[in-house]
C-alpha cells in the first residue's frame, strides 16, 4: 500500500503532532520504508488463524467491588501543567 | 399518520451500573463529592497504571442484558476507542467494539392508551464501559479556562443500543419508561438522571413517501437530553426541522455525514453542534491491559434464574392471578418494586385484590405525590391496609369515611380500629338505623311521594340528613331501608 | 577482588554473615559511580545521601532480624518504573519533572526486600530504540568501548552493572531492550514469561510485549533478583499465578542432564557476524561437551517476526503515548504562544486552523517527545487508521500467533532454544541515525520471545577481535526460567566469560 505525504499530514493530526515541510517529507520517506518492510506480512497465509493479542491466555481476570482511599487531591493534582488546586485547568473545551 | 413521512428514531442510552467502586479501580462512585477526589493513579490514566475489572459492573451489565432478551455471546473483549478530549485522560476510553457482551435482544412496549399499538423495539448491543470525567466551564477566571474533574472518569456504564425501530415520541416515551422500569427492578442502577445515572442520546430521521418511493433523510444525532419530557419534545421538534429541512434541500441518507446537534431545553430547539476537525477515526483494537470475558452456559443460566419477575411477566400475573384489569396491573407494576410488593402483601392478606388496587393507585398514590413522600417512607403495612379493607367490607367502616381512617392511620401510624375509634366510627344497629330511616321519612312527606313516584333520587337529601344526624351511618344501607320502608308501607 | 567484582550472590553471603554491612557495599559502588559514570553516562540520577540512608537502613533491619535475600543490595532501576513522589522520566522531555504518587510493583517489592535503589538509569525515551541514543537526556557509553553504544532500551541498565556501578540493575524488554543490551556489554539478561513480573507502575510501551527482568553479572545473580521482583500481582489483569520454586538459587545450580537444544539454522546464516557465528556456535559445542543434544528445528515464521512486532508494537505505543497531552501531568506547550500562532494563521487566511486545545496537545506533543517516539506513533496510528487495521494490525496479531505455534512445535522437540542475540556486536555511536528501518532489523532474533511471550535469557560467550561482548541466547517454552537459568548456569560453569571485566578509565 502507498503511503502518500497527505496520508502523513493527516496521520499527524490524529496522532495529534506537527510536522513542518521538511519534517513531513523526511517522516514520508521513512514511513513508507517501514511500511514497504511490514507489506511483506501479506505473502503469509493466515486463512482460518486466530489473532493474538495478548501474550497469556488468561480470562476473566476480575477484582472485588470494594471501595479503597483514592489519591488526596493535592497528589493527584500535583503533576498537573496547570490546575486551580481543584481541577486540571485547560484552554476552553467549549466551542470544540 | 397525517404528515407525510415516517419518523425513524433509535435510541443509545448510558446507564450508569449500581457499583460502589469504579469500573478499573477502587475509587468510590459515589454522587457529589468534591471535584478531583474520587480518584487515583488509574482512572487519573497515569503512566504505569492499569485496569482490572470489577466483577460486580460485568454481574449487572450480564443481568441487564439477559433481562433485555440479549443473546450473550461466550467470548467478549474491550477495546480502546481513541480520542483526544481533556475529560478523557488516557487518551482513549475503554468499551466494546466488535464483540459486545451482548447483542440482539428487545424491549416490548405498548401504550394504555392505545396511541401506538405494542410492539418489539430491538436492542442491538448492550455494552460494558467506563465513564468519562467532566468539563466546567470556569466563567471566574474569564480567560476562558476549562476545569477538569476526573471524579466521574472510569464509572461503569452500560450503553444500551436500540435499533431504529420506534416511529413517535409517544413510542420513545415508552420505550424510555419500559427500559427504567426494568433497570429499576432489576437493582442495576439508579437511574437518576439528575445525577447523569441514565442518559439519552437520540437518532432521528424520516422516511419520506415521495410519490411512492420512500426516502431516508440524513440522520441526525441529537444529545444534551436532560429528561424523558425533553427526548420527547427533541424528537417532534427534529422531526419538524427535517422535514423542513429536506423540503429545502432534498438530501438524502449519505449526501452529507452524519450530524450532531443539542438540545436546547429552553429554548425548544436543537442546535448543530461544531464538528470535529478531523472525521471521528477511533482507531479502536483490543486492550491490552484487559483480558477477555468468557461466559459459560451454566453462569448464563444462573443468571438468568436470580433475574426475578420482571415487569412484563408481573403484569401478565397480575392479570391471571389476581384478576386485574390490564390498566390496574400496568398502573401498580409500572410504579416499581417498592408499590407492587406492598400491593402484592396486602392482596394477599386481604384476599380482595381489586380493593387493595384501588387504594394503592387513588388515595395511597395521591398522598405520596401530594407530600413527595414514599411508600416506605409511609408508617403504613400491607397489614394494616388488608385490616382495613376487611372492616370495610364487613360493614364496619362506612365506605365514605374509608378515606378517612386510611389517612388517620398514615397521620398517626396506628391500626385501622384505632384510627376508627379516633374518628368515632362505630358499626350502626340496623334498628337504630331503621328508626332513623322511620323519623326522617315521616319529617319529610313530599320525598316519600317522590319516592313513590319513582324519583329515586330524591333519597340524597335523605341521606345527608342521616348523616348529619348519625356520621357513621351508611348511605347504602340508608337508601336500602328508604326504599323499602316506603314500598313497603310499614312491613319493613 | 574488590567488593565491587564480587557476585550479588557472595554479596548476599557476605551481608548475611555480618562480614560486610550494607553502608560498605554501597559505598563501594557510589565510588565507582563517581569516578566512573562520567564516562559511561549510566545512570540519569543518583542521590548518594539517600542511597546510603537506605543502606543503613537495610543495615538496621539486618540487625532487627531480616533475612531477606536481597536486604542491603544495591539495585538499579531504569528510568521507567514509577517510584512515589521520585522522578520517573522515561528519558522524556515530556515526562522531565513527573513524580508519581505511587510505586511500581517492582519498586514496592525491591522495597520491601530491603534492597537499596542506588539510581536511575538511562535508557531510549519510553524504551523505545535499541541503542540508548534515543535518550532524550543524556548518551550512554559501552563500558567496552566508549565509542560505541551499549545497545538499548535499558542501555543504562547493562552499562551499570558492565562497568561495576551495580551488582543488579532492573531493565525491561518489549522486543529485546534486556536481553540486546546485556548481550552487547557482557552481562546476564533475562526477559521473563509474560506475566511473570507484574507491569503495574511500569511506564508503557507496547503492553502486550513489555516485561521487567534482572541484569546481572551472573546468572544465579540475576536468579536472585528475577526471584524478588516476579509473582502474581492482583494490580495486572496479565499477571499469572504460577509460583516460582523457594529454592530456585539452590536448585539451578543443579546441572540439566540430557539437556535438548535446538537451533534455528537461519539464525546461524546469512547476515549474522562470522565472530558471532563462531561464538555461538563454540558455545553450542560446550554445551555439547557438557552432555547436551543438538537439535535443529524450524521456524518458519520467524522471519517474519521484526515485521509483525513493528506492527504491533507502534500501535499499543500510539495509544499508550495518548496520555501525554500536557492536560495531567507532563510538558505542556504555552498556551500564550499557540495564541499567538492561531492568531498569525487567521491572520494569513489559512483554513482549517486547530482550535486552541488542539493546537495545544499538538504543540506540547511535538516539543516533548524524540525523533523515535514521534515516528512510531506516526507508524501506529496510521496502522490503526480507517482501513488500513485488516492489514496491517490484524494480520500482524495473525502472523503472531503462527510465530507462536513455530515455538510451541520446536519446544515439542527440544527443551529451549539457542542462538544469537544479536547479529553483531556493539555499534558505533550515530551510526543508525539516519536509517530507521535498519536499527529495527537489529531486533531479528529477540522479537520473537516477545511476541510469544516466552521467557528468554541472554549471556556473554565470547569476545569480537575489537574486543566487544558476543550474546547467546537461550529461549525456553512458557514459565520454563527455572530451566533456561540452570542452562545458564552450567555454562557460566563452564565458560569464563562472564568474568572479564571491561577497563573504565578512571577519573583521577
Ligand atoms: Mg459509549
Ligand atoms: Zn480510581
Amino acid at each position: 500500500m502507498s503511503l502518500t505525504r497527505a496520508d502523513v499530514e493527516k496521520v499527524a493530526l490524529l496522532s495529534r503532532l506537527r510536522l513542518d515541510e521538511r519534517e513531513l517529507d523526511a517522516m514520508t520517506a521513512e514511513l513508507q520504508s517501514i511500511v514497504g518492510y511490514v507489506d511483506q506480512l501479506a505473502e503469509v497465509d493466515t486463512d482460518g488463524v486466530s489473532p493474538m493479542a495478548h501474550a497469556v491466555e488468561l480470562h476473566n481476570v476480575l477484582k472485588d467491588d470494594c471501595v479503597a482511599v483514592s489519591l488526596p487531591r493535592n497528589d493527584a493534582l500535583r503533576n498537573a501543567p496547570a490546575h486551580n488546586d481543584e481541577g486540571y485547568m485547560v484552554p476552553a473545551v467549549l466551542g470544540e | 399518520m397525517s404528515e407525510p413521512y415516517a419518523i425513524v428514531i433509535g435510541l443509545e442510552t448510558h446507564v450508569q451500573l449500581a457499583t460502589v467502586s469504579k469500573l478499573f479501580c477502587h475509587c468510590s462512585t459515589k454522587f457529589g463529592a468534591e471535584p478531583n477526589t474520587q480518584t487515583c493513579p488509574v482512572c487519573i490514566g497515569l503512566p504505569g497504571s492499569l485496569p482490572v475489572m470489577n466483577r460486580e459492573a460485568l454481574r449487572l451489565s450480564l443481568r441487564t442484558a439477559l433481562a433485555l432478551n440479549c443473546q450473550i455471546p461466550e467470548f467478549t473483549k474491550w477495546d480502546r476507542k481513541q480520542y483526544y478530549y481533556p475529560d478523557l485522560p488516557k487518551g482513549y476510553q475503554i468499551s466494546q467494539f466488535d464483540l459486545p457482551m451482548s447483542n440482539d435482544g428487545w424491549v416490548a412496549i405498548d401504550d394504555p392508551q392505545e396511541r401506538f399499538a405494542p410492539k418489539k423495539v430491538g436492542i442491538i448491543r448492550a455494552h460494558l464501559e467506563e465513564d468519562a470525567g467532566k468539563s466546567v466551564h470556569d466563567e471566574a477566571t474569564g480567560r476562558g479556562d476549562s476545569v477538569i474533574d476526573l471524579n466521574r472518569t472510569g464509572t461503569p456504564l452500560l450503553e444500551i443500543v436500540s435499533a431504529p425501530d420506534m416511529r413517535s415520541a409517544a413510542e420513545v416515551r415508552a420505550y424510555l419508561d419500559e427500559l427504567k422500569l426494568l433497570l429499576t427492578y432489576l437493582a442495576v442502577s439508579d437511574c437518576n438522571m439528575q445525577e447523569g445515572s441514565l442518559r439519552v442520546d437520540a437518532n432521528v430521521n424520516l422516511h419520506i413517501d415521495v410519490r411512492g418511493e420512500v426516502v431516508a433523510t440524513p440522520i441526525v444525532e441529537i444529545k444534551n437530553l436532560n429528561s424523558f419530557r425533553a427526548v420527547e419534545r427533541a424528537i417532534e421538534y427534529e422531526a419538524e426541522r427535517q422535514f423542513r429541512e429536506w423540503q429545502e434541500t432534498h438530501q438524502r441518507l449519505g449526501d452529507v455525514p452524519k450530524q450532531t446537534r443539542g438540545w436546547d431545553d429552553a429554548a425548544g430547539r436543537t442546535k448543530a453542534q461544531r464538528s470535529k476537525e478531523e472525521s471521528s477515526d477511533y482507531r479502536y483494537f483490543p486492550d491490552p491491559d484487559l483480558v477477555p470475558v468468557v461466559f459459560t452456559a451454566e453462569e448464563i443460566e444462573q443468571a438468568r434464574k436470580g433475574l426475578g419477575e420482571l415487569p412484563q411477566q408481573l403484569r401478565e400475573r397480575l392479570q391471571a392471578e389476581m384478576r386485574l384489569s390490564q390498566y390496574d396491573a400496568s398502573v401498580l407494576v409500572n410504579q416499581g418494586r417498592e408499590v407492587l410488593d406492598f400491593f402484592v402483601a396486602a392482596a394477599e392478606a386481604s384476599g380482595d385484590a381489586k380493593a387493595v388496587a384501588n387504594f394503592v393507585t387513588q388515595d395511597i398514590q395521591r398522598h405520596l405525590n401530594q407530600t413527595g413522600q414514599s411508600l416506605s417512607g409511609l408508617p403504613l403495612t400491607p397489614m394494616s391496609l388488608a385490616e382495613l379493607i376487611k372492616k370495610l367490607a364487613a360493614g364496619e367502616i362506612p365506605s365514605p369515611r374509608a378515606r378517612d381512617v386510611l389517612m388517620a392511620m398514615i397521620e398517626h401510624g396506628e391500626s385501622a380500629n384505632a384510627a376508627m375509634e379516633r374518628l368515632g366510627i362505630e358499626a350502626v344497629d340496623e334498628s337504630e338505623l331503621e328508626n332513623l330511616c322511620r323519623t326522617l321519612l315521616a319529617a319529610n312527606p313530599q320525598i316519600v311521594a317522590d319516592l313513590e313516584a319513582g324519583k329515586i333520587k330524591a333519597i340524597g337529601a335523605l341521606i345527608g340528613q342521616a348523616r348529619k344526624q348519625n356520621p357513621n351511618a351508611d348511605p347504602n344501607r340508608i337508601r336500602d331501608l328508604c326504599i323499602a320502608i316506603v314500598a313497603g308501607g310499614n312491613s319493613v | 577482588m574488590s567488593l565491587t567484582q564480587l557476585s550479588a550472590v557472595e554479596q548476599a553471603k557476605q551481608l548475611a554473615s555480618g562480614e560486610l554491612s550494607s553502608r560498605e557495599l554501597t559505598s563501594a559502588y557510589l565510588e565507582n559511580i563517581a569516578s566512573r559514570d562520567s564516562k559511561i553516562g549510566a545512570y540519569l540520577r543518583v542521590d548518594p545521601d539517600a542511597v546510603l540512608a537506605q543502606a543503613d537502613a537495610a543495615d538496621a533491619k539486618r540487625k532487627s532480624g531480616d533475612h531477606s535475600p536481597l536486604l542491603g543490595l544495591p539495585v538499579a532501576v531504569k528510568d521507567i518504573l514509577c517510584e512515589q513522589g521520585q522522578l520517573t522520566t522515561c528519558a522524556s522531555r515530556m515526562l522531565a519533572e513527573f513524580r508519581p504518587p505511587y510505586d511500581a510493583t517492582v519498586v514496592s517489592k525491591l522495597k520491601q526486600a530491603g534492597a537499596v535503589l542506588l539510581g536511575r538509569t538511562n535508557m531510549d525515551e519510553f524504551a523505545m530504540g535499541g541503542s540508548t541514543e534515543h535518550s532524550a537526556m543524556q548518551l550512554t557509553r559501552n563500558p567496552w568501548d566508549t565509542s560505541r553504544s551499549p545497545g538499548g532500551s535499558s542501555g543504562g541498565a547493562a552499562a551499570a552493572v558492565a562497568a561495576d556501578m551495580a551488582p543488579l540493575s532492573i531493565g525491561t524488554d518489549t522486543g529485546g531492550s534486556i536481553r540486546q543490551p546485556a548481550g552487547l556489554c557482557g552481562v546476564v539478561g533475562l526477559k521473563p514469561t509474560y506475566g511473570r513480573v507484574s507491569r503495574y507502575g511500569l511506564i508503557a510501551f507496547a503492553s502486550s510485549l513489555d516485561q521487567v527482568g534482572p541484569l546481572a553479572r551472573t546468572v544465579p545473580d540475576a536468579a536472585l533478583l528475577f526471584q524478588a521482583i516476579a509473582g502474581h500481582d492482583s494490580r495486572d489483569s496479565t499477571s499469572l499465578g504460577e509460583t516460582l520454586p523457594d529454592d530456585l538459587i539452590a536448585s539451578i545450580s543443579q546441572p540439566l542432564k540430557s539437556l535438548r537444544l535446538g537451533y534455528a539454522r537461519e539464525h546461524l546464516g546469512e547476515g549474522v557476524d562470522a565472530e558471532v557465528r563462531d561464538a555461538v556456535q563454540a558455545a553450542m559445542l560446550q554445551y555439547e561437551s557438557l552432555g547436551a543434544s543438538l537439535v535443529e528445528v524450524e521456524l518458519p515464521h520467524s522471519k517474519y517476526a521484526v515485521a509483525t512486532y513493528y506492527v504491533i508494537a507502534p500501535c499499543e505505543a500510539s495509544s499508550n503515548l495518548a496520555r501525554y497531552d500536557g492536560v495531567h501531568y507532563g510538558h505542556r506547550a504555552s498556551v500564550a504562544d499557540v495564541e499567538r500562532e492561531l492568531a498569525a494563521e487567521r491572520a494569513s487566511g489559512a483554513s482549517n486552523i486547530d482550535s486552541t486545545l488542539v493546537r495545544m496537545y499538538r504543540n506540547s506533543r511535538t516539543e516533548a517527545f524524540g525523533a523515535e517516539v514521534k515516528r512510531r506513533i506516526m507508524l501506529g496510528t496510521y496502522a490503526l487508521s480507517a482501513g488500513y487495521y485488516d492489514a496491517y494490525y490484524l494480520k500482524a496479531l495473525k502472523v503472531r500467533r503462527l510465530i507462536r505455534q513455530d515455538y510451541d512445535q520446536a519446544f515439542e522437540q527440544v527443551d529451549l532454544l539457542i542462538g544469537p542475540v544479536t547479529a553483531s556486536p556493539a555499534m558505533t555511536l550515530g551510526s543508525m541515525d539516519n536509517d530507521p528501518l535498519a536499527m529495527y532489523l537489529v531486533d531479528l532474533f529477540t522479537v520473537g520471545a516477545n511476541l510469544a511471550g516466552i521467557p528468554a535469557l541472554s549471556l556473554p560467550c565470547g569476545f569480537s577481535k575489537l574486543g566487544l561482548p558476543i550474546g547467546l541466547q537461550l529461549q525456553g517454552p512458557p514459565l520454563a526460567e527455572p530451566m533456561l537459568l540452570k542452562a545458564g548456569v552450567m555454562y557460566q560453569t563452564a565458560a569464563d566469560w562472564h568474568t572479564r571485566r571491561a577497563i573504565v578509565e578512571v577519573h583521577p
